[in-house]
């Protein structure tokens, strides 16, 4: 292919459509926007070279004129949301519920999901959104993003601003808007240019020939928009590092000592002072009806926490000095801040044992008066208690969560103290025989059946854990700012539109076309302002509709 | 302008095309291969096989060891099998034999167990010290700040450091003796 030279002289780049200065259709180029048997020209990217589809030599110009293809834009995306939708079809791996028969997603998917659930796991959907190929396909998206806008910005954006008055009058006959005025008079045309110059047309005129244009930065719009998205995907790629985003979960109890805030390298710790679970009153009317159909409605979650900054440690887990820098209330959607973190009320536990008081009493006494007592904290449990009126109590087993497992074996479910359970070794005043006895909530057994003494529970006192995130996300100022570039392109390309109008002088009157990118009305309205008052024919609309 | 100029005019815009696609391509594979790296190593926290083991240093609870804290630095020159359980965890009582099985021998051979407890109170760690009678170091985590260093999932988590404070291998998971043996003859030193 070669530069082509157009009949008024230009020499336009390979590929050209349209002239780049008379608008006059290029021979032997109709075919690429489609205008061969049409009799209105295609007024796409204003018949300009796409350099993408002219150059081909190199790999590096394949490699742009691949990318350049809204056709492969348009698939990557297609490809995108259908990866997207297969992997909401089972949850996600991470969203394996706790108490599946295996959080193993090799067996979990097969066995809750048959067959299917097994091809999901072996393909990979089981991990998609994080996949290396799922990512892959938005970054090409975000590729092709890039390299359509530039290989159709540029151009357009060349042709725009050297365009010239002077067109060509195949340009202007075959335009949507067009007409023809035998007679015109040099008052009438200044009539018309004072007329589109009071409607904000920008005017240049070339030896009569005359241009007016208004609102062309509406044609950017669609490129700023892109900028946005091009920023939100930055953002999205940014918060997987540590710097921009961080997220923990930590479950707190009430009044155990500060435990370190993970996430934060041991920098700081937190204590849980209370957790406060209020619900909304049966006395209000407001909520009777609701609260007699749906029990007990929760108005506010709330912990007082103390957020403790660690001194100066030689190396992670040796003691450090704390120094609380923060003493304030979470509640839902309430979080506090210290440093860069934000603390959200995320959980909830209610009920925990603190510390549990037993009393000693004789087997045979129906009363149960106690002879002693001796309370467990659960927090730091003794190995053994020695007791003001000579008892003994070896703590021989303790089961924080106690539960009988597969086996009948006694064995505590989790690590904390939910459903307490002991052995006591119980040494009677003066005594070396020791007596046996299995204790837990509304549990007490004697193993030999000949014991003397007897263990109750006379009191107990209880907590809660409250469940805190501990998150920050530097993106979120980057996604907001290419939300807002987003939407300024949107309105940009959508309030405005880029209208021009042409006149070509003939011998005694002139030609006239008008295009714009949408609102044809508009533009109509334009002309018909700026013809008022001459004798100036009214363009005609030559809209070919394509025949169904 | 004569047809001389034309053509290196024409050569001038080519070349500055190619600089230009090629800059924009290489912009946007660097920013593509940035974000696949970080994401694949979006858990960058946890410590991997190859990683230095970071240090710790932890109060040691068990009655049946003499040492009354660990450092984890201390131990350069051995093998460091660095063990995270919980009383309460199945598959941890059931390697928790294993372990004490192996250890006196590789003990001699220059190879030390840390079993980090995981546990809310040292009574139940200490119950299950007697019950299984262990006598390798029982270090507690009280703050959980060790679990949050090293990131430990479910449990039993377990890292293999070898003499030079390399992490050798992280087995998440219980052990089975030959496996347990394999592991520590790997970390032993030579």
């Amino acid at each position: 292919m070669r530069e082509i030279k157009c009949e008024c002289g230009h020499v336009n780049p390979v590929g050209t459509v349209l002239c780049e200065a008379c608008g006059r259709p290029i021979e032997g180029n109709q075919h690429l926007d489609g205008n061969n048997n049409k009799k209105l020209l295609n007024m796409r990217y204003d018949g300009t070279a796409r350099r993408s589809q002219t150059y081909n030599k190199s790999i590096i110009d394949k490699i742009w004129s691949f990318f350049s293809s809204v056709k492969v834009g348009v698939w990557l995306i297609v490809i995108a949301l259908v990866a997207s939708m297969v992997g909401t079809i089972f949850p996600q791996e991470m969203y394996i519920p706790a108490n599946a028969i295996s959080r193993n997603p090799s067996i979990y998917y097969e066995d809750q999901y048959g067959i299917f659930g097994l091809i999901f796991y072996q393909l990979g959907f089981h991990n998609l959104y994080t996949s290396w190929w799922y990512l892959v396909i938005i970054a090409l998206i975000g590729i092709s993003l890039v390299i359509c806008s530039l290989d159709r910005f540029i151009p357009l954006f060349k042709a725009l601003r050297h365009q010239k008055a002077k067109k060509h009058i195949s340009f202007l006959s075959r335009q949507r808007l067009y007409s023809e005025t035998k007679v015109v008079s040099n008052e009438e045309i200044n009539l018309l240019k004072t007329n589109l110059k009071k409607q904000r047309f920008k005017i240049k005129v070339e030896n009569g020939h005359l241009l007016a244009e208004k609102n062309r930065f509406s044609r950017w719009g669609p490129y700023v928009n892109h900028i946005g998205l091009i920023i939100i995907l930055l953002a999205a790629i940014l918060r997987v590092l540590p710097f921009f985003y961080m997220e923990e979960y930590v479950w707190v109890r009430e009044e155990q000592k500060p435990i370190v805030i993970p996430g934060t390298k041991g920098q700081y710790y937190i204590e849980n002072k209370d957790f406060i679970l209020e619900t909304h009153s049966e006395e209000d009317d407001r909520f009777e009806a609701a609260i007699a159909q749906e029990g007990m409605i929760p108005s506010n979650f709330q912990t007082d926490i103390v957020v403790y900054q660690s001194g100066e440690k030689s190396v992670p887990g040796a003691e450090a000095e704390l120094e609380p820098i923060l003493d304030d209330s979470v509640r839902m959607n309430k979080p506090a801040k210290f440093d860069k973190y934000t603390v959200y009320q995320s959980g909830y536990q209610l009920n925990e044992f603190t510390s549990m008081t037993f009393k000693i009493h004789e087997t045979s006494d129906s009363e149960e008066v106690a002879l002693d007592t001796f309370t467990v904290d659960l927090a730091a449990p003794e190995p053994e208690y020695n007791l003001e009126n000579g008892f003994r109590v070896v703590v021989d087993k303790y089961y924080p969560d106690y539960y009988l497992d597969n086996n009948g074996i006694p064995a505590s479910e989790t690590n904390f103290p939910r459903n307490p359970a002991y052995v006591f070794i119980v040494y009677p005043p003066n005594s070396d025989v020791a007596e046996v006895s299995f204790v837990g909530i509304g549990r007490n057994i004697d193993a030999t059946g000949e014991n003397n003494y007897k263990l109750g529970i006379e009191d107990f006192e209880m907590h809660d854990v409250s469940g805190l995130t501990v998150k920050y996300d530097r993106s979120l100022p980057l996604f907001g700012l290419g939300a807002a570039i987003f939407m300024i392109g949107v309105i940009q390309g959508m309030y405005w539109q880029h209208r021009r109008i042409w006149i070509h002088p003939t011998e005694n009157g002139i030609l006239m076309a008008g295009h714009t990118n949408k609102n044809w009305f508009g533009i109509k309205k334009d002309i018909e302002n700026a013809i008022e008052g001459t004798n100036i024919t009214m363009v005609e609309d030559q809209q070919e509709l394509d025949e169904k | 302008m004569s047809l001389d100029q034309i053509k290196e005019k024409k050569k001038k815009k080519k070349r500055n095309r190619l600089v230009f696609r090629t800059s924009i391509l290489v912009v946007l594979l660097a920013a593509v291969v940035f974000a696949l790296v970080s994401n694949l190593k979006a858990d960058n926290t946890i410590y991997r096989a190859g990683d230095e083991a970071p240090d710790f240093k932890l109060q040691q609870i068990s009655n049946n060891n003499e040492l009354e804290s660990v450092q984890l630095s201390d131990f350069k020159g051995k093998g460091v099998m660095l063990n995270f359980w919980g009383t309460w965890c199945e598959p941890c009582k059931a390697e928790m034999p294993y372990m004490q099985s192996l250890y006196p021998e590789y003990h001699d051979k220059g190879i030390e167990i840390l079993a980090v407890s995981l546990d809310n109170t040292e009574l139940a760690v200490d119950r299950f010290i007697d019950e299984y009678d262990l006598t390798f170091p029982v270090p507690f985590d009280s703050t959980s700040e060790v679990e949050d260093l090293y990131k430990v999932g479910p449990i039993p988590s377990t890292f293999f450091i070898n003499p030079e404070g390399k992490i050798e291998e992280v087995v998440n998971g219980a052990l089975s003796l030959e496996r347990l043996e394999g592991y520590l003859q790997d970390i032993q030193p030579k």
